[in-house]
């Protein structure tokens, strides 16, 4: 692993899209910045625009209205990103796959790095993710 | 020539002060971290930071905005903070005695980062960097009449000398500003001002995470944000080095001294981070109220203190 990839790896800055999600997901992602999961000992930060971001968090059921959003949110990021799609809604689709404003799970949108599943993924699991990802 | 170009890049000035104050924004967010009963980050992780966003990440130009003026703000606010860490650092640490009159010159250059993040802001042609310009400016405008009067108020507890050097070496002969009651309160005064200059929680709205998603740094990505980053690091560390000067005689680097002049700056750091974390972000308003009123005030009062000799 080159000084680059490294240093890359130690400091994922990471920035939140919430679809139209029931919001326990977006709670849950919470939950990881909290001193019980404490996710800033592997460097990460919680960024408020997308500009300073280099782990694009997607949760929630992308509808037609969010599909330009997400789009729009992914170009205007600097590369390199990377995807996570959290939470059953953002991995498949979950139980609005069959509804008529669905835009399709999140990687028909934008290809992504990492799925968690889950509803809502417990925040050990989200923490095994990020880990699983880091060990990519 | 190649002496100044030394003193400037590497020992006192961009270098030295740059990792010094990676340092002290490691401690400064384990601190936080300890804080909340945290665990905090890794030890070198505003070095990992700082390559990531200068070696790895892609960095965005504005579509509707100046790109050259966008680009350069960063490098200028670079500058003019290893600047005044040069001139700061320079009688600080006793390597020269420094010129007469430095000390206006490093209330000068010690603007310039703030201006040119507002320059930068402004020309990403953000609205919210906008907004956040503003707001930096109006902030600007309060706190620096009262760094001024602090200032003012050190050099008439110095004899009128306007060195920087010399009123190290005087507090050396008399022993430190601080110890006194007028010492005190500028201190105080002292603090507020550094907290706002480096933008730090009571006084971050220019920033404001929550609220302008970043504000004047919302356009900032890849080389250009490690730019701003590096600033911020090297004020970090020459702001309180600075304050120490003035009012707690200064650092001291021989045989044991060098542990007390380390914890001198590591208290005035913790004291900095314990303000920015025991505190809500005040608006705008109550900010210039803050400094126009209660600081100058407590200013003014400290100057007649030493004027009678307290």
């Amino acid at each position: 692993m080159g000084f680059k990839e490294f240093c890359f790896k130690k400091s994922l800055w990471l920035f939140h899209f919430g679809g139209a999600s029931c919001n326990n997901c977006d709670i849950e992602i919470l939950d990881c910045l909290t001193p019980r999961y404490d996710v800033e000992r592997f460097g990460m930060l919680l960024v408020g625009s997308i500009r300073h971001a280099d782990v694009l968090l997607v949760n929630g059921s992308i509808n037609k209205r969010d599909k330009s959003r997400l789009l729009e949110l992914y170009e205007q990021a600097p590369k390199p990103i990377l995807v996570v799609a959290i939470g059953a809604c953002g991995c498949t689709g979950g139980i609005f796959a069959e509804g008529n404003v669905f835009a399709g799970p999140v990687d028909k949108i934008i290809p992504v790095d990492a799925y968690i599943p889950g509803c809502p993924p417990k925040p050990e699991a989200i923490l095994a993710g990020i880990v699983k990802l880091l060990n990519k | 020539m190649a002496e100044q170009l030394f003193y400037f890049l590497i020992y006192p000035g961009l270098l030295f002060a740059a990792v010094v104050g990676a340092f002290l924004s490691f401690y400064d967010r384990k601190i936080t971290a300890w804080v909340q009963f945290r665990k905090g980050p890794p030890l070198f992780q505003p070095f990992y930071d700082f390559f990531k966003l200068l070696l790895v990440k892609e960095t965005i130009l504005p579509k509707y905005g100046s790109k050259g003026v966008f680009l350069a703000a960063p490098v200028f606010a670079v500058f003019g903070a290893s600047i005044s860490g040069v001139f700061i650092l320079l009688p600080l640490l006793g390597i020269e005695t420094g010129f007469k009159g430095d000390i206006i010159v490093i209330f000068y250059l010690l603007t310039i980062p703030s201006l040119t993040y507002i320059i930068g802001a402004l020309a990403s042609g953000n609205p919210l960097a906008a907004v956040g310009g503003s707001r930096e400016m109006k902030l600007i405008l309060s706190y620096e009449l009262t760094f001024i009067l602090v200032l003012a108020a050190i050099i008439q507890k110095a004899g009128m000398t306007i060195s920087f050097s010399e009123i190290i070496s005087q507090q050396g002969l008399n022993g430190a500003f601080a110890g006194s009651i007028s010492g005190i309160i500028l201190f105080i005064v002292m603090i507020f001002c550094i907290q706002a200059k480096l933008a730090l929680v009571p006084f971050d709205m220019p920033e404001a995470e929550t609220e302008l998603a970043g504000g004047i740094m919302i356009e900032f990505s890849g080389t250009t944000y490690a730019m701003i980053k590096l600033s911020k690091y090297i004020m970090f560390f020459i702001l309180p080095a600075f304050l120490i000067g003035l009012l707690w005689g200064g650092l001291n680097f021989h045989g044991i001294n060098i542990l007390w002049s380390v914890l001198k700056i590591l208290f005035v750091v913790l004291l900095l981070t314990l303000i920015r974390n025991t505190n809500p972000r005040v608006k705008i308003k109550q900010a210039v109220r803050f400094f126009i009123v209660w600081m100058n005030l407590l200013a003014i009062i400290a100057i007649v203190l030493s004027y009678f000799g307290y």
